[in-house]
């Protein structure tokens, strides 16, 4: 990954980011609503709290849908790579990327599982892949 | 139903025009007020944006005027059809009397236009979006292309249809950047290079200078100046996202907008005779035909691809050629407003709709994340 995408967390994310070095996805859950969210706000979108707990995400959900980019935005991004939009079980949406199908076709609602990618400054960036049927 | 209108339209340069883009908006804004019968002096109402970070107060400062109102709402493309609103609620309170709203843009001259987007290191987005790449805002568009084909059988070949209509409408626009070219098939438009799919080149606005500026007055006043007044019946608008990641693809806040509009003017999709609809991407026509309601959902391909939507049609659509086939400076709404308001007094030549009384504008801003809808129609 590249250093200027790279994320410059702050304080509300810094404890997401930091769970990224050792694999864990966490997701916001509120603790009036039990409403989960995620990207992680400083208060919830479904009742205005701000008592927020992080929970791990177990990984799983499906593909709402994606694009392969042919066009990289950055002279140093290689081409062609998959981008998605991640529905979790838990409820939210991710942008991801599918970086592998093992030869399974890529479509909206395919299942898919978490994997981890690295990125500077012992990040990691949550990515998917197809599940085997 | 509102008690202002239209009364001045005009476009800046288009095209390559190695100019400023205060220039363009110093040319498009004197041309609309000559268009109108009124002079700089007579402004007291300024809207626009992309222009700086004080966009109005940059560009009334260039005209060398200190306007009693001023928007510089930034929603992309639906800017200036939120600008009509806005107007509109101005001079109705009495703020302001006569209102000009303007964009410009140089991008292609000063190839300004990057495939990433504007990147804010603040954004919830430049952390948890930013970092995988995606096209801004072309990956979510085709994301969203993607999840219509997949919900209603669609395909690439449908899309198409629209980029083939824009080219249709802009052989007959002497103005547009793809008149004197030729006309495009299915083929020319999935051959040509993959951007992000399932969208090609040929599906994605094209990258050009250009810019335009809408005078807008009381209906009194207006039917003492020169050219037959354009009302404006009606207006709505929606914000729905500014992440990918946010609100489901589909359907789009076109739907409320839309449906904030008609009822606002009274009217429903069947009363339009002539639709101009923001397309940066073929799909984005598709998504909004469906969610203005002019088309049930997975048949808007099908209405583009009838003699409907075309010259001599029931409901002829993007008739300038569009942002796909005309012009597309960045912000293209306000020339779905300058190409609505020629339909409507009957100044668009070759491809001139036959006597039009009620035009559509709508306008797309973002990734699908501002929609502001306009309805226009004639002072009988």
């Amino acid at each position: 990954m590249i250093d200027d995408l790279a994320p410059v967390p702050d304080e509300v994310t810094q404890e997401w980011w930091d769970a990224t070095r050792e694999r864990r996805l966490l997701l916001q859950r509120c603790d009036r609503c039990e409403h989960v969210q995620h990207y992680p706000r400083a208060m919830c979108v479904a009742c205005s709290s701000f008592d927020l707990t992080w929970i791990p995400s177990e990984g799983r959900g499906t593909v709402d849908s994606f694009t392969v980019v042919h066009r990289a935005p950055h002279p140093d991004l290689d081409v062609p790579y998959m981008i998605a939009r991640i529905l979790l079980d838990e409820g939210p949406i991710l942008l991801s990327r599918i970086v592998s199908s093992d030869g399974a076709e890529v479509a909206c609602d395919a299942r898919v599982s978490l994997d981890w990618q690295d990125i500077p400054d012992g990040y990691k960036l949550p990515v998917f892949h197809i599940e085997q049927i | 139903m509102t008690s202002a209108a239209i009364v001045g339209v005009a476009e800046s340069d288009l095209g390559v025009t190695n100019a400023s883009i205060l220039a363009l908006q110093a040319q498009a804004i004197t041309r609309a007020l000559a268009d109108a019968g009124l002079s700089v002096a007579d402004v007291d109402g300024l809207a626009t944006s992309g222009v700086s970070r004080f966009s109005a107060t940059q560009v009334a400062d260039y005209l060398g005027i200190q306007p009693a109102w001023s928007d510089s709402t930034f929603a992309g493309g639906s800017a200036y059809e939120m600008y009509v609103a806005r107007a509109v609620q101005a001079i109705e309170a009495g703020q302001a009397s006569v209102v000009v709203i303007s964009f410009a843009s140089n991008q292609r001259s000063a190839k300004s236009r990057r495939l990433g987007g504007v990147i804010e290191s603040h954004t919830p987005e430049a952390q948890f979006e930013t970092p995988y790449g995606p096209l801004y805002p072309i990956s979510y568009y085709a994301m969203a292309a993607q999840r219509y084909m997949h919900d209603y059988g669609a395909a690439p070949a449908d899309l198409a249809q629209v980029a083939i209509l824009a080219r249709e409408w802009a052989l007959l626009n002497p103005k547009a950047y793809r008149y004197g070219s030729t006309p495009l098939t299915v083929d020319d438009v999935l051959n040509s290079t993959m951007v992000s799919t399932p969208l090609t080149a040929s599906d994605c606005c094209l990258v050009t200078d250009g810019g335009g500026a809408v005078v807008i007055t009381s209906l009194e006043r207006a039917r003492d100046l020169r050219r037959d007044p354009i009302r404006i019946l009606g207006y709505g608008e929606a914000t729905t996202n500014t992440s990918m990641s946010q609100v489901p693809l589909l359907p789009t806040g076109a739907r409320e907008s839309g449906q904030r509009a008609f009822a606002s003017a009274g009217l429903t999709p069947r009363d339009v005779d002539v639709i101009e609809l923001y397309d940066s991407f073929t799909i984005t026509v598709l998504l909004s035909l469906e969610a203005l309601g002019f088309c049930a959902p997975g048949e808007a391909a099908a209405f583009v691809s009838s003699g409907d939507a075309r010259l001599g049609g029931r409901q002829p659509l993007n008739t300038s050629g569009g942002g796909l086939s005309y012009c597309h400076p960045g912000q293209y709404g306000v020339l779905l407003l300058v190409e609505a308001v020629r339909q409507l007094r009957g100044e668009a030549g070759e491809r001139q709709v036959a006597d039009p009384a009620i035009a559509l504008a709508h306008g797309t801003g973002g990734i699908l994340s501002t929609h502001a809808t306009v309805l226009l129609g004639v002072d009988r």
